[in-house]
């Protein structure tokens, strides 16, 4: 998978994960990949929800140990 | 793409820390969602907004600086709904936030700021308690019931905190 850019989010807690996410999105083009990894628990269902919610693609998700890491597409 | 209501609104009624960092995490999250948010700060709210100097406030009245002098001036000075034992409790509250890495309220307004989260301050109950423009923090829209009704029929989120 081609990752346009990367977002660490390790550590920060809610709502910060979609808020770095938004920021990051806002400079990606259509069709870009957007990476991110959070441990917050909350983020496995947030990020989701705001992929969703903001039109975008979720392309995958991972988890290992307390790291989640997502690969959205911009819609 | 069609898109006839993508507002969220909110009254920020009360002046807890609590209900105002919930507030806050919401607004914040909602903003990330690419919503327009608008909160609308009234009666206790208002002392969210407040700035933690204190301003002389020449202009005014015995009671206006009676209130002035009771209520918590900023994010800072506010107390818990719950559990707040004279203070204590905010205090414990703040460190258990610091050590799960949550945003201070007071960075949570920044952050609401910087995502273009519209703040408006209720000039009515500005009024009532007493507090004048100066005192409040900068980039707030001032205004009353009717803006904030004509952005919550903008809205398909509506919450009163």
């Amino acid at each position: 998978m081609n990752v346009t850019k990367t977002v660490d989010a390790k550590g920060l807690a809610c709502p910060m994960p979609v808020v770095k996410a938004k920021k990051a999105m806002d400079e990606l083009q259509a069709g870009d990949v957007l990476e991110i990894i959070s441990t917050d628990k909350g983020a496995k269902a947030d990020l989701p929800a705001w992929t969703k919610s903001s039109g975008h693609e979720l392309v995958e998700q991972t988890e290992a140990g307390n790291e989640y890491t997502f690969w959205i597409k911009k819609g | 793409m069609e898109e006839t209501k993508n507002g969220t609104t909110m009254v920020v009624f009360d002046g807890d820390l609590d209900k105002a960092i919930a507030s806050f995490i919401i607004a914040t999250g909602a903003a990330a969602m690419g919503k327009n948010v608008t909160m609308f700060f009234t009666f206790w709210g208002l002392n969210v907004l407040r700035k933690d100097n204190v301003i002389s406030g020449s202009d005014k009245t015995m009671m206006e600086k009676m209130f002035g002098k009771m209520m918590p001036r900023g994010p800072e000075k506010l107390a818990l709904s719950k559990m707040n034992f004279g203070g204590m409790g905010p205090k414990m509250m703040k460190k258990m936030m610091k050590n799960h890495n949550v945003s201070s309220l007071k960075e949570m307004i920044e952050m609401a700021q910087d995502l273009d989260v519209k703040m408006v301050a209720c000039t009515m109950s500005m009024d009532v308690m007493g507090l004048k423009e100066e005192e409040l923090i900068d980039g707030l829209d001032y205004a009353g019931v009717a803006s904030y009704l004509a952005e919550a029929e903008e809205s398909n989120i509506n919450l009163f905190i």
